[in-house]
């Protein structure tokens, strides 16, 4: 009965009972995170791995934006079925750049990512744009309003510097062009194309939404979808490095 | 006493509020006038005018009140308690409740007809889905437990709610917290993580409330008149501070602009994914449990007139319950980049969890021992126990689903979302109601609620609800498990994704039937509550709900 007794010292005071339950609930916590920050294991070295261009990363704050991750994952499981049905499984460094993550719980729709390239620009803006026209089973919601809305290319470059603060390496070069190259990437056979490509390897350029006159939401939406899963060559990954 | 003597003077607290308030209209309107999207714009005007009506109100509560400051004990030497804040939690509860049930409703129907989005961004699926969600759990789910905790925290320590304004400080700045968050997520202000989708700013005003919250709690029970610090105060104040621990955590963020509504999380890919299921998963285990076991543990012994089971056993499983929940985060991310390591720990402690969750469901549930009986002639009761069975249901689910092996299966599907409302429909929503239709009576000096046959009503319509919405997610759950996982003699996957979309919509309108009924129970308990509070009978003199539990 004497722990039983000891106990009631706390149940006596109120700032220890405070102190009590703080040690108590630290420990979970301090385990299972600190060690994600210093352990090298945790985040695989991949090649190809760059932060967004400033157009895919306008994509992805509409894709935040409107909660797709409320439906759709970003992470494939090293399971069968899902390599089969989506590819390669997911790797922690391809989300290195993702503030915050976008892995997702739930998959009221498919996994988008590595959906990059599977289907073309015109299938995503009319599938965004008006579900059912492309794939009559689904229930997803029609996004038409992304393509009536002009994206303001001024605003990315504090949204870059933002990020690099919390750890993306976006170089003085890449925030200064920021409104250059979003208009560079949104447009075919723009001056700016080499130089947006040589600050973003693997970055394409095109009319993503299929309307040469506007800049939309659309563009950076399809834009920031058609980059999935494009950036890290699985080939070079060696997937027995990290067996144990 | 002598009230006429007393000179009526300004406390430090009235003045020194209403001018802070007087700044922070000033400051909001440079917000709002400086804004770089509209969002933040009509944000800043709402903080600008709750700020005037706050000030507004510090100024009538002083013109309207006696000299004299309501004193710790009334004059047969009783603590005066406090109740106008709880009075109000109670009603917002109310409100939020069917506003939070009747967005899920909609957003179910969505799921079902997809044509429910209209195309509009507002009320899309994406938008809607953290509306339903936080309204349910933070704004009816939290004003029950700011109502409930300030109610038992009082009469279990005999002493009266610390501070003046600051319990009405706390209950309506939580409210208006709730505004800010929701108005925001119809607008597309959102951080884009699940269950913590306020923006920065919402995020700084819910740390000063809480931490005033906090403050009021731990200085209630400073100045209590019991010796012993009773169980469901524990609970509460694990609740309390551990929210705190994980809201400033998984909310480390910073702004693009002070003027602007957009943040990037300072955590990035693995690690926030870990940090966001830490605080995922222990905004379940600390507002969801260990907050609702808090009125638990008052409620149950209170209605049915028996100490609590025993009192080793809450010793045990509170400090077995809130050492564990912390490391079940990880199980919300098996078979991700996650580190396995993380994976097992995550598993492990999930497991385990198991005890300390049933621990608590059978000290609820023997506290009845002897009691049984009145299940049968008391709905309230009833409620309440059904609540902790709930409890005991879901926190054995849980376990099993945080399983890698039956994860694999369950996770990404109905299934989860079924386990959520065995518990949040269950457990929270039933021993909220509970919790509000004793509370209810109390607070308005009433006999009992106005009609315990809508009681009775509201169980049994709500109960059929729960049945319909669970097992029609646990049947598409399994079902699109199995279908995504399935593979034709050829060795081919035999179903497109597509496929097991279409096989959900019958599941789909299941569900919302049975979120129905739970609004339709819902509108008889708000129904029940508004007549109680008009009409009710009056309750003798010698209110029996006045003294403390034991």
């Amino acid at each position: 009965m004497s722990v039983m007794a000891k106990h009631a010292i706390l149940e006596k005071n109120s700032i220890l009972l405070l102190i009590g339950i703080l040690l108590v609930i630290s420990i979970g916590g301090l385990v299972e995170i600190a060690p994600l920050f210093y352990l090298k294991s945790t985040i695989e070295k991949v090649d190809g791995m760059r932060p967004y261009t400033p157009l895919e990363l306008a994509g992805r704050t509409v894709y935040v934006r409107e909660g797709c991750y409320v439906c759709h994952s970003q992470q494939v499981r090293p399971l069968r079925d899902e390599v089969e049905r989506y590819g390669h499984y997911s790797l922690a460094a391809e989300s290195m750049y993702d503030h915050p993550f976008q892995w997702g719980s739930k998959r009221t729709g498919p996994d988008l990512s590595r959906v990059g390239g599977k289907y073309s620009d015109e299938w995503h803006v009319a599938h965004l744009s008006n579900p059912r026209s492309v794939v009559p089973q689904s229930v997803m919601p029609g996004y038409a309003f992304l393509a009536r809305t002009d994206l303001d290319p001024k605003a990315l470059a504090g949204h870059m510097e933002t990020l690099r603060l919390v750890g993306v390496p976006y170089t003085d070069e890449q925030i200064k062009n920021a409104a250059k190259d979003i208009k560079a990437q949104a447009t075919p056979d723009d001056a700016g194309i080499a130089e947006l490509q040589q600050r973003y390897a693997k970055s394409t350029a095109r009319d993503w939404d299929g309307n040469p006159s506007r800049i939309t939401e659309m563009d950076a939406l399809v834009a920031y979808l058609q980059m999935m899963g494009t950036l890290v060559d699985l080939k070079l990954y060696n997937e027995k490095a990290n067996l144990r | 006493m002598a009230q006429s003597t007393v000179r009526k003077t300004m406390t430090f607290g009235e003045g020194g509020l209403a001018f802070v308030f007087a700044v922070t209209t000033l400051l909001c309107l440079v917000g709002a006038a400086k804004a770089h999207d509209a969002p933040f714009a009509f944000h800043a005007f709402l903080s600008a005018a709750a700020s005037v009506a706050a000030v507004f109100l510090i100024f009538r509560g002083y013109f309207n009140r006696p000299a004299e400051l309501p004193g710790q004990e009334t004059d047969d030497g009783r603590a005066n308690y406090n109740d106008g804040p709880i009075k109000f939690a109670t009603l917002a509860a109310v409100f939020w409740g069917i506003a939070g049930f009747v967005v899920g409703l909609w957003i179910a129907l969505e799921l079902a007809y997809p044509v429910l989005n209209f195309d509009l961004p507002w009320i899309n699926f994406g938008r809607l889905r953290p509306l339903h969600t936080s309204a349910v759990i933070f704004a009816f789910g939290g004003n029950v437990l700011l109502a409930s905790s300030f109610y038992v925290v009082q009469r279990t320590c005999r002493a009266r709610l610390a501070g003046r304004l600051a319990p009405w400080f706390v209950i309506l700045g939580y409210n208006f917290f709730i505004v800010i968050a929701g108005t925001g997520y119809l607008l597309g202000v959102t951080q884009g993580k699940e269950y913590a989708e306020p923006e920065w700013y919402a995020d700084l005003w819910l740390t000063i409330v809480w931490v005033v919250y906090l403050l009021v709690f731990l200085a209630t029970l400073i100045k209590r008149k019991e010796p012993h610090i009773y169980v469901a105060n524990w609970f509460y104040l694990a609740f309390i501070v551990t929210i705190a621990v994980l809201h400033l955590g998984n909310n480390a963020t910073l702004p693009v602009s002070v003027f602007g509504s957009k943040s990037y999380i300072v955590w990035a890919g693995v690690q926030d994914a870990m940090f966001q299921w830490w605080y995922g998963h222990n905004a379940v285990g600390f507002f969801l449990t260990a907050g609702f076991l808090g009125i638990m543990y008052y409620f149950v012994p209170k209605q049915a007139e028996r100490p609590v089971y025993s009192y080793r056993l809450s010793i045990v499983h509170f400090w077995a319950l809130i050492f564990l929940y912390i490391w079940a985060g990880p199980h919300h991310l098996h078979y991700t980049s996650l580190p396995d390591w993380a994976q097992t720990l995550g598993m492990t402690f999930s497991i385990m969890l198991w005890m300390p969750s049933w621990g608590g469901m059978i000290n609820g549930l023997m506290t009845l021992s002897g009691a049984w009986d009145k299940l049968r002639t008391d709905p309230v009761l009833r409620m309440l126990v059904v609540s902790v069975a709930f409890y005991g249901m879901s926190t054995f689910e849980g376990p099993m689903m945080s399983i890698k092996a039956v994860n694999s299966l369950s996770h990404y599907t109905d299934w989860t979302v079924g386990h959520v409302h065995s518990g949040a429909l269950g457990w929270v929503g039933f021993v909220s109601f509970g919790a509000i239709y004793c509370m209810v009576p109390w607070l308005w000096n009433k006999k009992q609620m106005y009609s315990l046959k809508a009681v009775n009503w509201h169980f049994w319509i709500a109960t059929i609800g729960i049945v319909l919405y669970v097992s029609a997610m646990w049947v598409s759950g399994i079902l699109q498990g199995l279908m995504w996982r399935a593979y034709t003699s050829l060795g081919f996957l035999e179903y497109s994704f597509i496929e097991t979309v279409e096989a959900m919509h019958p599941f789909y309108a299941i569900r919302a039937l049975g979120g129905g009924l739970f609004v339709v129970g819902a509108l008889i308990f708000a129904w029940n509550v508004w007549m109680t509070v008009r009409s009710g009978e009056p309750a003798a003199v010698a209110q029996s709900a006045m003294q403390p539990a034991e």
